[in-house]
């Protein structure tokens, strides 16, 4: 059967499971948005910037665990994708990307919106193709997603010459992978697995640290088996958050810069670290030359690069995370580590970082505890880049799977709003909050025309301080609180809200908070509420930038805290 | 810091050349040396890559570009038994005087000459880096024209890891359809 490219790039990603797209159309990507009529059971969401795009994807990959796929057209079409593209690969989030280009005869030329996006876009795509050849297309696009998904995840993109959408050729969807260099490695080495387990065994005070790979695996069971049975406690990356019920006794909450007080010090005293799909990021970190002195190190990951990358490693394990979890837990034995629990338990209690202090003003800290309170914390919460991300991180209190949506590695600013409006498409019967900051938020803005036109029913929290509030924070307490460009002026977040059609109420005292988001949950569309924050808050616990895990910041403004 | 020599077997695709450099580029290694060329095994082509670092820098490099779809295997052969070669072509001022003296360091170094014009010779090579610097510094008197290095390539001895696993290659190798 004869096809057309464009045909063909469609009939593929109908046979790869592809529901939903996001993206702008242009001319050279034009052919192929004008087969869609011809593929009805496509959703196509016109998003307002190609960022949007493909930050929806992301946002959709990762609620649905699915691929997530963005169009662009050529030239800035597809530079403006590059920022989403980077989101995903650091954060291995299973992507392909379509971009247009330019005819094949004129490439090379400096055509009109002609770019080099596949030069652009090589150091953060998991791999990428130009098409030059129309016959090589079923291929390269059957190759993509395959890629995406498989081993670690990550973006792929696929650069289409105008030409080569439209031209005919004989059509045959490939039914098996050509790709002989390309083999991840899913099943842990047996004999790596048994000194883990011997390790785990001989530990006196071991935690887990577990990151994204968890979710990506979907290891949740057996991850909770291995920190009961063993009875060791579980600490999570960012990204790692709703990975394991944060109410469960054995928790910590998250590592790191803002991570909680007992989990750092958890990290810094043990004996065992077992790292669980994680790559031992700066951020989660601290100064590497100073992290967890006393500890071996189990690294399970299925990318034999992360291995030995940022910190010595003892155990190296390369498999999938379930997989490899799944074999550890039929050779561990069931152990007590009373005393090891006790202690973590103690630093708990001493430096309790979860109460809200009393205060007439709308604390951010409070609107997150607020949210959690009136959704059940069974919404999903989707968050821009900044302190606001981080107060989301601390205060929801996650006990669902995959339940916070957030950029870790690249740490985009303008991620929220664009996320949510993908992961909303993905679970369309669930809450979906995005908690973004002024700053954050208006980085990418203009998607409440997406939300309002696709009829998404996103709550957005813009948490409302004024400032580029995290940097102001480094300002305050690392630059003499010259607060050099952090001031941010308006705009009327409720009047942009209702111009686009989306309703709105502020909340500027704390007692208003509960009642504003009540008020959102009732409405049943898309809601946006402006939290005029405490201006000059700042995010504790904190480890300042070149600090150890154990050198904790603490907010001078609670009583009872040990300095 | 240590001189490491990567062999890469890669994919014979247009572009592959530019994703090994570039995340050499991006992980900070300066290049030393690259030669690229065919196999034994249709579509499949070798790069030996001289890069300088320690142990753990290295590996995280090889590990990086193993990781890259196009590339089938990368081993560090630094340590092991190996044979490694790079040719030279070196264009030498020479006049009627200084010829005969030419000549005789070219002998005393297996190397030839491979070109001869009225006011310069040109010699060839073959051997590792220290053989072709010493023979540069001898003939740096004479005065260099020009020269050409071929960087190194190497080979493991005797029953080779590299050559078992080429074997084990042409079999997916053959079912790879190219556009």
């Amino acid at each position: 059967m004869k096809m057309t490219g464009a045909q063909m790039i469609l009939d593929g990603f109908v046979k790869e499971g592809v529901e939903v797209m996001f993206g702008i159309l242009g001319g050279a990507i034009l052919p192929l948005y004008d087969t869609f009529p011809q593929f009805p059971q496509l959703r196509h969401i016109l998003t307002r910037h190609e960022q949007g795009a493909a930050h929806a994807a992301d946002g959709y990959a990762r609620a649905s665990g699915k691929v997530g796929v963005c169009l662009a057209t050529s030239g800035p079409g597809a530079t403006n994708l590059v920022t989403g593209i980077a989101n995903a690969f650091l954060d291995s989030v299973p992507m392909v990307a379509i971009t247009g280009q330019v005819t094949r005869p004129l490439i090379g030329k400096d055509a009109f919106q002609e770019t080099d996006i596949t030069g652009i876009t090589l150091p953060i795509t998991k791999h990428n193709y130009l098409v030059l050849e129309t016959q090589a297309l079923p291929r390269i696009v059957k190759e993509a997603f395959h890629l995406a998904r498989t081993g670690r995840p990550g973006p792929v993109l696929i650069d289409v010459p105008r030409d080569v959408f439209t031209e005919e050729v004989e059509y045959q969807y490939p039914r098996q992978l050509d790709l002989p260099s390309y083999r991840p490695v899913f099943r842990g080495h047996p004999a790596q697995i048994r000194k883990a387990a011997k390790l785990l065994d001989e530990a006196e005070r071991p935690v887990i640290i577990a990151g994204r790979g968890v979710i990506v695996s979907g290891a949740y069971d057996e991850l909770r088996q291995l920190a009961e049975t063993a009875q060791v406690p579980v600490i999570t990356t960012l990204l790692g958050i709703s990975s394991f019920p944060e109410s469960h006794v054995l928790s910590c909450g998250m590592l790191g810069m803002h991570g909680t007080a007992h989990a750092n010090l958890a990290a810094s005293e043990t004996d065992l670290i077992i790292a669980v799909g994680m790559r031992f990021d700066d951020r989660a970190t601290g100064t590497v030359s100073t992290f967890a002195p006393r500890a071996r190190i189990i690294h399970i990951d299925i990318d034999p690069a992360e291995i030995g990358k940022n910190v010595r490693v003892d155990v190296p394990i390369v498999g999938d995370v379930r997989n490899v979890l799944t074999e550890i837990n039929k050779l561990i034995t069931p152990a007590e580590r009373v005393e090891w629990l006790e202690q973590i338990d103690e630093w708990r209690r001493q430096h309790s970082s979860s109460q809200i202090r009393e205060s007439e003003s709308v604390l951010p800290q409070y609107v997150v505890d607020q949210i959690r309170e009136v959704t059940d914390g069974k919404a999903t919460i989707v968050t821009g880049v900044g302190q606001h991300q981080m107060w989301a991180a601390q205060h929801y209190r996650y006990d669902h799977p995959n339940i916070l949506i957030s950029s870790g590695g690249l740490g985009t600013m303008g991620f929220g709003l664009p996320a949510a409006v993908g992961v909303q498409v993905a679970r369309p019967d669930s809450t979906v909050w995005c908690l973004d900051g002024d700053g954050s938020f208006q980085m990418t803005i203009q998607e409440l025309a997406t939300i309002a036109q696709e009829r998404l029913p996103v709550k957005v929290a813009i948490f409302n301080n004024g400032y580029l509030g995290m940097v102001r924070q480094w300002q305050e307490l690392f630059y003499g609180k010259r607060y050099v460009a952090t001031p941010l002026a308006g705009p009327d977040f409720i009047k942009v809200a209702d111009a686009y059609g989306i309703a709105g109420a502020r909340a500027t005292r704390r007692d208003e908070v509960t009642s504003v988001v009540r008020q959102a949950m009732s409405e049943p569309g898309p809601f946006v509420i402006d939290f005029q924050v405490e201006p000059e808050e700042n995010v504790y616990p904190m480890i300042p930038p070149g600090a150890s895990l154990a050198q904790l910041m603490f907010d001078p403004k609670r009583e009872g805290v040990r300095q | 810091m240590a001189r490491h020599t990567l062999v890469a077997l890669v994919e014979d695709r247009p572009g592959v050349l530019n994703r090994m450099a570039s995340l050499c580029r991006r992980r900070g290694f300066n290049i030393e040396s690259i030669a690229v060329g065919h196999t034994e095994t249709p579509r499949i082509s070798r790069m030996t890559i001289v890069v300088e670092g320690t142990s753990t820098m290295v590996e995280q490099l090889r590990k990086q570009l193993d990781k890259l779809v196009v590339t089938t295997k990368v081993s560090d052969i630094t340590g092991e038994d190996i044979v490694a070669r790079e040719l030279a072509l070196i264009k030498v001022k020479a006049t009627s005087t200084t010829r005969s003296e030419i000549m005789q360091i070219v002998d005393i170094f297996r190397a030839g000459i491979v070109d001869v014009a009225s006011d310069s010779v040109t010699v060839e090579v073959t051997g590792d880096e220290d053989k072709v610097d010493s023979l540069l510094r001898l003939l740096h008197g004479f005065g260099i024209r020009e020269v050409a290095r071929t960087g190194r390539i190497a080979v493991t001895r005797g029953v080779s890891v590299l050559a078992a696993m080429e074997k084990a290659t042409p079999s997916r190798v053959r079912r790879q359809k190219q556009p």
